[in-house]
């Protein structure tokens, strides 16, 4: 018989969580918002003997935006606040938009967008913008702190590169570049409020009328929030139309592997990856040029 | 083993000792008997056991006692605490007929005090996103919509007009 309750630990510091979660049992859970470990929790997805909260950790839900180290997503950032700040409207409109776009508003107010990377849903919606900005995490762990970039962090459906008693810390997204765009897109059954069926995120720089960089991803259509390369590629060093970008939703739609769940059908996701995927493009496109 | 937590519920200050796993929606429901908040689904879609805490508003089911320890709380109690006179926002829902089993109707209400607390003068688009958490089976969302609406325009007359009315 599994108990129910669970015993509950709020370190004041990132260093005594770390020790906390080196010395309490593997059946230990980090919690940030509590949004999706309480619901798994209900559902008896799992039965935690300890959760260690993050949320009396001082100056972890810092959001800041400077000209060099870029902006920094403290652990527990609300998406309400990253969805309402002001220097992340203006200067990462796509994480803004991402986070906006994050369930409905009571769980935008209690979840993070830390937290939502860390679930590592297929369909996170803060996932494929915050990739395709090139986004870093910060990681505290009994053995040191390190960094590792987002890219490399999702490895299945609730399953990351994190280590036991690894804590992510934040989220850094780089300076944008020079004439550089990006955007974020999704698509859900009811509009709102729902785990998104496909969503993408897409970064452009360019040159005069040419693109010199771009990066794409695609969420909710296969294990990870996966790269579309073939897509990159389809528009890399052309000229950008509008038919370009309607080849590279085409390229996506090849590479992406959706299935067919109770958010949509198979060919109905392989059919929006390359219509959301033209869309995003179009809209990073204007805000690069912008 | 227990966690003492104090919380301030509606102006009033309850000191308890409580099981970590319990929620906020559990603590309001059973010990204080408050149960003008609903639980409703449990998992954050439906919006039924909405309250604030420190000004925005929260899924109580998803949302641990011991977490808001020391936070002030408003339950839909708190928006009429004489227990007569109600509160615009609630005046408006009986005038537009946005009630009708009345489950949903304690959340919505406290939507409501969220969205017009940040946003006094919402469009009718605004209002429903900021109602976009909570669910009504009965459907009367267009009802809703528009007592909202009526009560921010009241809340934004001088409060000597309110009065008068």
């Amino acid at each position: 018989m599994k108990r129910s309750g669970f015993d509950y630990y709020a370190p004041e510091s990132i260093s005594e969580a770390v020790v906390l979660l080196s010395d309490l049992g593997e059946n230990t859970f980090v919690m940030a918002g509590g949004t999706d470990l309480l619901i798994r929790k209900r559902h008896g997805m799992i039965f935690p003997d300890a959760v260690v909260a993050l949320k009396k950790i001082k100056g972890l839900d810092r959001i800041s935006v400077g000209p060099k180290k870029g902006l920094v997503i403290g652990a527990t950032a609300l998406l309400a606040d990253v969805a309402a700040h002001k220097g992340i409207q203006n200067k990462y409109p796509a994480i803004s938009d991402a986070a906006k776009n994050t369930a409905n508003v009571q769980i935008r107010n209690m979840g993070t967008v830390v937290g939502n990377l860390c679930n590592a849903s297929p369909s996170a919606d803060n996932a494929p913008a915050l990739l395709a900005l090139g986004a870093t995490l910060s990681i505290a762990g009994p053995q040191g702190d390190r960094t590792l970039a987002l890219e490399d962090f999702f490895l299945g459906p609730g399953l990351t590169a994190l280590k036991p008693a690894e804590i992510v810390i934040a989220a850094t997204v780089p300076p944008p570049p020079a004439n550089s765009g990006a955007a974020y897109v999704h698509l859900s059954a009811r509009g709102k409020v729902d785990c998104s069926a496909v969503c993408i995120g897409a970064h452009i720089e360019l040159q005069g009328r040419k693109v010199n960089n771009a990066r794409l991803f695609v969420g909710a259509c296969a294990p990870i929030p996966m790269r579309t390369p073939r897509a990159e590629k389809t528009v890399m060093r052309k000229v950008f139309t509008e038919k370009l970008a309607e080849k590279a939703g085409a390229a996506a739609s090849e590479e992406a592997l959706p299935i067919t769940d109770v958010r949509a059908t198979q060919d109905y996701r392989n059919s929006m990856v390359a219509v959301m995927t033209k869309r995003a493009l179009l809209l990073a496109h204007k805000r690069a040029r912008s | 083993m227990k966690h003492d937590i104090q919380l301030m519920v509606n102006g009033d200050s309850y000191s308890l000792a409580i099981d970590p796993s319990r929620t906020l929606n559990q603590v309001l429901r059973e010990d204080l008997n408050l149960t003008g908040t609903k639980l409703g689904c449990g998992s954050g879609d439906c919006g039924a056991c909405t309250v604030i805490v420190d000004g925005r508003s929260v899924s109580s089911c998803l949302t641990l006692a011991v977490e808001v320890d020391g936070k002030e709380i408003l339950t839909v109690e708190g928006l009429a605490p004489s227990g007569e006179k109600l509160h615009p926002i609630q005046e408006a829902f009986i005038e537009k007929g946005a009630i009708q089993c009345g489950f949903c109707t304690p959340g919505m209400e406290l939507s409501a005090y969220h969205l017009l607390s940040q946003n006094p003068t919402p469009s009718e688009q605004e209002i429903r996103e900021g109602l976009s958490g909570n669910l009504c089976r009965c459907t009367g969302y267009n009802k809703i919509v528009e007592a909202i609406s009526v009560s921010a325009d009241r809340m934004n007359r001088k409060p000597s007009k309110r009065k008068s009315r």
